[in-house]
């Protein structure tokens, strides 16, 4: 594949030196248009633009690497549309992280409050257990994501990156053709351009209703009344954290799992997260699958399923039915056949190198699109800052994409990084592997005697001194800042022996981390007893 | 070993040596040396298997002398034992052919490189010097005499985390241990049980009362986030130190039964020694008993200082009462600007008491002064008030009650001005002071700092008198923190009961102030790195944050701030990190872990962040502070 700094293929060989200047670009549109290649839009049309990078989507990875260029010096645009919903939602600029980050962050956060208001009495706090306004944080929120689009935008202007408000589709290899909400045309071309249009979430298209009656965590964050009582379907970490902070919120809430909760993760720290769900409030369907969802006369909708282990059926009502059961990259309206870029036929995701770079050397992908790729927030905004870096020749570095820390923000955080258990054992055998682990209970638990059976900690080690860590599996409070330090801990090829060496930070949940003594392999109790 | 802290006896130049050198970033001195010709080759397995041999050698002979053939010292020892008539077993290290490993090796176990290395009854006495010097004071005498028969191996004084960590450890490795525990009452009369500072007066309730002040600051966020409630809410103190001290009482419980379960035997008495390997212990009813021991660790920990002015001993109370203090403490001053005094300040503002503290110069001695000071400045935010270059100089009753009123007469450091101020309670918090006092320690010879009251000891524990340790906060110049204590005292039974070597890291030890807005670090401060490396082979790289949590509660968006300090020098590696903010303890820990994998600047740039956390504020680091730009916080 084509490095990074390898001129445009075929015609624009002899332009090399002049790659990245503008009156190259037109030199090569010149060139392009010269040599027919049969783009009827090309020609002095108005409206046509000039860029030397183009990026396509304005989520999280897209706008880190166009701003990241621009500020190397190139001309850059961003092209950003949001299809609406098939509800009708529809968002500013940023893309999904917001939807799917940073929102249900915030209404875990919310969820979290309501578990200290239980505590708060326990502590001396004379509160009795509060009602909670889906109205009022819905509201708060919105306005906060509302901020952070506008924070896009002028970040966007303050670094003199053209944005367009325009639905984008290829032309050719260099030509991307942007529809405004009014139906008005633009043509932009660019040297280099970077697909970063993420993924939606998908619908189960074949169940009966499921498009009309339900909706998806593109909506459920905008809705402006409280869902109610609500079926969240899938199994995903959208599902699960919806669910959790929906029953946080006070609502009856129910999860109905095809077959396994959080596919890829460790799974004894995934059915720890489910077990810890259900134990509080969160009702669990394993098994089951939806087949049709009905309207009933008022508003509320009944839902149909099967149970697949007994083939029994079973029906339930609900306000609110909600799909979490995987996203669908956003390729389709794209044009890449026009562009040359290839795509896996299965995913729809766009194939990359580790360049990020397509089949076509000057078209990237980056992020949720991308083949392969983590679907995280900073993995996109790294990805896109070290590309731009490349295509301005400021470094050579590519992205790595091993040992990438994420945190499920389930009611019970779960953090992790590196290998789980499973997975440590394939790749290593189980007779070189050792598993450290431990039961404890966080301080704050104690006052108010909240249930810690779940908290649980294990580190997935090289059972050969000196026992090199290979992923490390938190379940707690604050996971997300538990598992971040040591996440470069493991990146800078930690040793169980070297964070058995660390001082613990008294008193604290990260501590255990660096007091894990018990092996499974031992048999002992992993229960951790006293200060 | 003996011979490097027998400081009354020999002013040694090695003391001065081992010393200046000792300083936690450096390593010890005698690692500075090249090993001698042929020594350390041997694999670590290999190394560990002789390590063995001679500790198996040491356990099993009752003197031990490892010498050189030519060595006219080691023939002046040989001599001095055969003039006693004391059977010696003598290996001559030019006469065996791993010679050098061996003295590699001892060197390891004793921290001295010469011969003759001697040892008697399994305590290493030294080399020739410090062996006549024994034989002069009758030292060596007694441990000739040493009768085996002690009724324990191992007594340790003191039952804090730092002592009962050893006194299980050394149980668990099949040793007869007895731990002293007594608790003096505070002048105002507070007592409590086993487990010491931290788990009775110190970490366990300060946590505690902090997660009830971040509770109160929960209830009001939450409004924000939708929960609805209309009640004025109110704070019971007596609710919280119920729950609390029933906590406690757990703790303490649970550390008596797993004395019992290690068969440690535990006894609720005061020891101090009276002679050579032997204490005497009185409990409460003033009844003594006398146990005698082959080695001993002194844990005995500290106590808040009283400021020695009218009135502080009847009026004032100290962390040692506040956690258990039977009604709500109304008003306070406290005195004293160290994270005691700020983390005591900020929660009970949390909880909605007026609060006043009076700092005689900075805060936080010690720590990061930009920290502090921002630190300090949250805590104004949240309306604590601040009495700067203030010290108290009366404290007079107004009132008797629960709480009475009290008025403080203070004056300025600086010149002739004084103020009054009328408080319910007055929190003393200016510092600790080592219970080294009582404890016979001159009776045997073990070195006290005159200046601090506390024990220095070599990198094994080991105190001036070769058979005492001593672990945990009495220790001179050594962190004091729980874990530090713990990790310590376990070590400290394997090496002298599981022939393990393993000694405790006091470098790049993590600490978290639990202030309402937490503060968490890890190695130097700004102006330690600066000291020691010099400001311009510094990057500083620092930026403010803003909590996901916080935007929709409407906290401060440019209060939250982190730094690192890296090392130009070093490949840029991260020698402080610094964090002020939510959860900054559960955020130091991870960070402190990568430092002891060497983390540099390079490995945060290429680390994904997690988000939304705060943790991950630290791998998009990119202003430094030379640059001068703006860290203000904008968007997501």
């Amino acid at each position: 594949m084509a490095t990074p700094h390898a001129p445009p293929p075929s015609s624009a060989a002899k332009q090399t030196e002049l790659v990245w200047s503008s009156p190259a670009c037109r030199q090569l549109i010149r060139n392009h248009s010269l040599r027919g290649t049969g783009v009827l839009a090309w020609g002095p049309a108005a409206g046509r633009q000039c860029y030397d990078l183009l990026v396509i989507g304005g989520g999280s990875g897209g706008l880190a690497c166009a701003k990241e260029a621009a500020q190397l010096g190139k001309k850059v645009a961003v092209v950003d549309y949001v299809e609406p919903s098939p509800r009708g939602t529809r968002w500013g600029l940023g893309g999904t992280c917001v939807s799917v980050g940073c929102i249900p962050k915030l209404m875990h956060q919310a969820a979290l409050l309501g578990g200290m208001i239980r505590d708060a009495p326990h502590y001396g706090w004379g509160v009795a257990q509060a009602p909670h306004s889906w109205a009022t944080l819905a509201d708060a929120v919105q306005n906060h994501v509302k901020s952070l689009n506008w924070g896009h935008r002028v970040q966007l202007q303050d670094r003199k990156v053209k944005y367009f408000n325009v639905k984008a589709s290829f032309v050719d290899t260099h030509t991307v053709c942007g529809v405004s909400k009014g139906g008005e045309e633009t043509l932009l071309s660019a040297e280099h351009i970077v697909i970063a249009t993420g993924g939606r979430p998908r619908y189960p298209t074949h169940i009966e209703g499921a498009l009309e009656y339900g909706i998806t965590s593109d909506d459920l964050f905008w809705l402006k009344e409280s869902p109610g009582k609500t079926l969240v379907v899938g199994a995903s970490y959208v599902a699960l954290e919806c669910a959790g902070l929906l029953t946080g919120l006070g609502l009856d809430t129910t999860v109905m799992i095809r077959s396994v909760p959080l596919r890829a993760f460790d799974q004894q720290m995934a059915s720890l997260v489910t077990e810890h769900m259900a134990g509080h409030g969160t009702r669990i369907l394993r098994g089951c699958a939806p087949e049709k969802v009905e309207k009933l006369p008022g508003q509320q909708l009944r839902v149909t399923w099967v149970d697949l282990t007994s083939d029994r059926k079973d029906a339930g009502t609900f306000d609110t039915v909600l799909w979490a059961i995987g996203r669908v990259p956003e390729t389709a309206s794209l044009n890449l056949e026009k562009a040359g870029v290839h795509t896996n036929p299965v995913t729809g995701k766009i194939l990359v190198d580790a360049q990020e770079a397509t089949s076509v050397p000057h078209i990237y992908a980056i992020g949720d699109v991308a083949e392969g790729r983590p679907e995280l927030t900073p993995t996109a905004i790294m990805a896109g800052r070290l590309l731009a870096q490349r295509l301005s020749g400021r470094t050579s570095d590519l992205m790595d994409y091993s040992s990438v820390p994420t945190t499920v923000f389930t009611p019970l955080e779960y953090g992790c990084v590196g290998l789980s258990e499973e997975a440590a054992v394939a790749r290593h055998g189980e007779e070189h592997v050792e598993v450290y682990h431990a039961f404890y209970k966080p301080l704050e638990f104690t006052v108010p005697q909240r249930d810690a059976s779940q908290c649980y900690i294990k580190m997935v080690c090289l059972r050969e001194p000196p026992q090199l860590v290979l992923g490390l599996h938190f379940l707690g409070p604050n996971a997300g800042e538990v598992i971040q330090g040591f996440a470069l801990g493991i990146k800078c090829g930690a040793s169980y022996q070297q964070l058995m060496r660390t001082v613990g930070i008294h008193p604290t949940c990260a501590e255990e981390v660096a007091k894990l003594r018990i092996s499974k392999r031992s048999g002992l109790d992993p229960t951790v007893t006293g200060c | 070993s003996i011979g490097k802290h027998q400081e009354g006896l020999v002013p040694s130049r090695r003391l001065g040596n081992v010393r200046g050198a000792a300083g936690p970033p450096s390593p010890p001195g005698r690692r500075a040396r090249p090993p001698a010709p042929g020594a350390g080759r041997l694999s670590g397995a290999a190394r560990e298997e002789l390590r063995r041999r001679l500790l198996g050698l040491i356990e099993g002979h009752r003197v031990v002398i490892f010498s050189k053939t030519y060595c006219p010292h080691s023939t002046r020892v040989k001599e001095l034992f055969s003039s006693l008539g004391v059977d010696c077993n003598i290996l001559e290290l030019d006469q065996v052919d791993e010679g050098a490993s061996v003295q590699e090796a001892l060197s390891e176990i004793t921290s001295q490189r010469t011969v003759p290395s001697v040892f008697v009854n399994r305590v290493h006495v030294g080399g020739c010097d410090h062996t006549f010097q024994a034989h002069q004071s009758g030292l060596l005498q007694q441990l000739l005499q040493q009768d085996p028969a002690y009724d324990y191996d191992l007594i340790v004084i003191g039952g804090g985390s730092g002592g009962l960590s050893c006194a299980q450890e050394a149980a668990v490795l099949g040793r007869k241990v007895m731990v002293l525990d007594f608790v003096v009452p505070s002048p105002r009369g507070t007592a409590w049980g086993l487990g010491g500072t931290c788990v009775n007066v110190g970490c366990i309730p300060k946590k505690l009362m902090h997660q009830a002040a971040l509770l109160g600051q929960a209830l009001t966020d939450s409004r924000k986030f939708g929960w609805e409630y209309s009640q004025q809410v109110r704070h019971s103190w007596a609710t919280m130190t119920e729950a609390i001290q029933s906590h406690i009482g757990s703790l303490s419980w649970s550390h008596r039964l797993a004395l019992r379960e290690k068969a440690v035997t535990y006894v609720n008495s005061y020891g101090e020694f009276v002679e050579h390997h032997k204490v005497k212990a009185t409990n409460e009813k003033g009844q003594e008993a006398l146990y005698t021991a082959a080695k001993f660790v002194i844990a005995t920990g500290e106590r808040p200082r009283y400021l020695g002015i009218p009135g502080d001993r009847e009026y004032c109370v100290t962390s040692d009462d506040l956690f258990s203090l039977p009604y709500c403490p109304g008003e306070t001053l406290v005195v004293g600007a160290s994270y005691v005094a700020l983390e005591c300040a900020g929660f009970l503002a949390g909880l909605g008491l007026e609060v006043t503290v009076m700092v005689r110069s900075v805060l936080l001695r010690g720590f990061d002064q930009e920290m502090a000071e921002k630190v300090g400045a949250s805590m104004q935010q949240l309306g604590v008030r601040f009495l700067r270059k203030f010290v108290p100089v009366e404290v007079q009753q107004l009132e008797r009650g629960l709480p009475g009123r009290l008025k403080v007469v203070a004056k300025s450091t600086e010149g002739t001005e004084t103020i009054e101020g009328i408080y319910n309670t007055v929190l003393l918090a200016i510092g600790r002071d080592s219970c080294t006092k009582k404890l016979g320690l001159e009776k045997i010879g073990v070195n006290v700092s005159e200046k601090t009251g506390k024990i220095p000891v070599n990198d094994e524990e080991q105190t001036s008198v070769p058979y005492v340790y001593a672990v945990g906060d009495v220790l001179e110049g050594k962190p004091q923190l729980t874990p530090v204590a713990v990790q310590a005292g376990k070590l400290l039974a394997r090496r002298l009961f599981g022939g393990r070597s393993e000694k405790c890291d006091y470098v790049n030890v993590p600490t978290v102030v639990f202030t309402p807005l937490e503060y968490g670090c890890c190695g130097y401060s700004e102006e330690k790195a600066g000291e020691v490396y010099q400001a311009e082979n510094l990057n500083v790289y620092h930026t403010l944050f803003w909590p996901l949590e916080w935007t929709v509660a409407g906290r401060d968006n440019n209060t939250c701030y982190a730094k690192i300090i890296c090392n130009k020098l070093d490949n840029d590696r991260v020698i402080g990190f610094h964090v002020l903010g939510p959860n900054a303890g559960e955020i130091t820990q991870g960070f402190a872990a990568a430092m002891k994998c060497g983390l540099t600047k390079q490995l945060l740039d290429d680390t994904i962040g997690i988000h939304p956390t705060c943790g991950e504020v630290f791998t998009t680091l990119e202003i430094t502070k030379a640059s001068g730009l703006d860290i203000t916080q904008k968007g997501c």
